[in-house]
């Protein structure tokens, strides 16, 4: 079965990977050039968008990606990775630029502006699916061929193309795997969970993410 | 602070994991620090080395000046209060920065207490020596903790020092039996719910960065490897022969720690590092490390 790979270079890599695997898929960090081949999606993780793309300048992986992404590689972005696939970045630059949607970078304010909320998104669960927004862009424009999934109050918070997912939000600190679902079924991948099943993990919570880093 | 808003405070600090937050002094700086591959920037007045050097009493920085760098910035800014000190923290918050850091850096305002972060929505970063004082910190409503290290050394010899002795008690804490935590909580001064939640989760339930002396690629990648999940440079940068190309290098090396190849990359050609300190140089009176309990 195919591989989903996290962009480990800096982020909350490991929430990704702990909530791959509890879908059943296999989940692998990846950094160097040659780990991009041979992966069904890649994920690029919520983290600080400037430093992430200097980066992936830095070390030649942008160019992989844009390869990969021409033989089929499917991407998902969280906050930080959605502004890293937005075609346009308002006052920066655009670094992968892989689907044609328009992003405020930090656009709620500072911290103390982080929220959470809930919402029902048809084509991703049935159920409501719990969100977290930290420090969040918005996307203020999408593309004709890109559909928007979550329009919030005068912005659009999750959209995607055939090829690419964005979400400003961050799915991976939630119990929910429902969006980590919908991304395995994009890359053509069977997610142990099914859809008739809820899709929060009850056994989540969140310092689910130490497991990975234990001393 | 409620139960979920404590939550999204420790998952900011997780979405800083693997970064490398700076130290600046100026907007230029924060300019210089966000190009570089900064996760966050630490608004200050003076960094820790010429705190050091010019001693006197040092206090939160002038709002002002923190106001100017977070316009100027799309990355965190943090500040700095003085332990114990919760009036600037109210200011800080009211100010709204991304995080504040209860510092032994400025000069302690309360020699008794620690400020209780509990009444804050805005989260705290705050710095130990061991585990009894990070377990201390996250009890008074911390969401992310650092080494203490020495700051404006340049010298990384404390941090490691720090970091180990965590780590040193976690093992000890996570191969304990159970019944035995109560006495270990005891002597060390562990709140015992905490040290519970260590023992089961080998590691502490906060992100844990290094901090206090770091100045090369190296001192970064090392502080990685011993297990932390990121890195504070104080004056390591800005006091450097070449700041903008010396951040960058210590972006590359805490990204990609384990590869000696790209450390050893990163490392060439930098110019002169910040001039270290002996910490044995160090008058009593002026360990840093020592504030704070």
């Amino acid at each position: 079965m195919g591989t989903i790979g996290v962009l480990d270079l800096q982020g909350d890599v490991v929430e990704h990977l702990d909530h791959l695997d509890r879908l059943g898929i296999a989940g692998i960090r990846v950094k160097e050039p040659a780990d991009f081949t041979h992966l069904a999606g890649l994920i690029i993780p919520g983290g600080e968008s400037t430093c992430l793309s200097r980066l992936l300048n830095i070390f030649g992986i942008r160019e992989v990606i844009l390869q990969e992404f021409q033989r089929g590689l499917k991407l998902w972005g969280t906050c930080a990775g959605a502004i890293l696939l937005a075609g346009k970045v308002i006052g920066g630059s655009s670094c992968l630029g892989l689907i044609d949607i328009e992003v405020q970078k930090n656009a709620f304010g500072s911290q103390l502006d982080s929220f959470t909320s809930e919402v029902t998104i048809p084509r991703v669960a049935r159920q409501p699916i719990p969100l977290t927004f930290i420090r969040s862009p918005k996307i203020i424009r999408v593309g004709r061929d890109v559909d928007v999934l979550l329009r919030q109050r005068g912005y659009i918070a999750a959209a995607e193309s055939p090829g690419v997912l964005v979400t400003v939000f961050h799915p991976e600190l939630t119990p929910s795997l429902a969006f980590h679902r919908h991304f395995a079924l994009k890359c053509g991948l069977n997610p142990s969970v099914d859809e008739e099943l809820s899709m929060i993990d009850p056994t989540w919570d969140t310092r689910s993410w130490t497991r990975y880093t234990r001393l | 602070m409620d139960k979920k808003r404590y939550e999204l405070n420790v998952q900011l600090a997780q979405m800083l994991k693997g970064g490398v937050i700076m130290d600046v002094v100026s907007v230029e700086h924060a300019k210089i620090a966000e190009e570089s591959g900064a996760v966050a920037v630490m608004a200050l007045e003076r960094v820790p080395s010429d705190i050091r050097k010019e001693g006197g009493v040092a206090r939160m920085s002038d709002p002002g000046l923190i106001a100017q760098i977070k316009e100027a910035v799309s990355i965190p800014v943090m500040a700095k209060a003085r332990i114990g000190h919760f009036v600037e923290a109210q200011i800080l918050e009211a100010l709204k920065v991304d995080y504040i850091d209860e510092s032994e850096v400025l000069t302690p305002a309360d020699e008794e207490c620690h400020i209780d972060k509990t009444r804050f929505a805005i989260p705290f970063v705050c710095g130990a020596r061991n585990l009894g004082e990070a377990l201390r910190r996250i009890a008074e409503g911390a969401a992310m903790i650092r080494t203490k290290g020495e700051a404006g050394t340049g010298n990384v010899v404390e941090a490691v020092r720090h970091i180990r002795t965590v780590n040193k008690e976690i093992r000890q804490l996570a191969n304990m039996p159970v019944e035995e935590v109560t006495g270990f909580a005891k002597a060390n001064g562990f709140p015992y719910e905490l040290a519970l939640q260590v023992r089961e989760l080998g590691r502490l339930p906060v992100v844990n960065f290094a901090a206090g002396g770091i100045a090369t690629p190296a001192d970064a990648a090392l502080m990685m490897q011993l297990g932390c999940d990121g890195v504070f440079v104080g004056s390591g940068i800005f006091k450097a022969e070449n700041p903008a190309k010396r951040a960058e290098a210590i972006v590359k090396a805490t990204a990609y720690y384990n590869d000696p190849a790209k450390v050893l990359e990163a490392s060439m050609g930098l110019g002169s590092a910040m001039p270290g300190i002996e910490i044995s140089d160090i008058p009593e009176a002026q360990i840093l490390a020592k504030r704070g309990w």
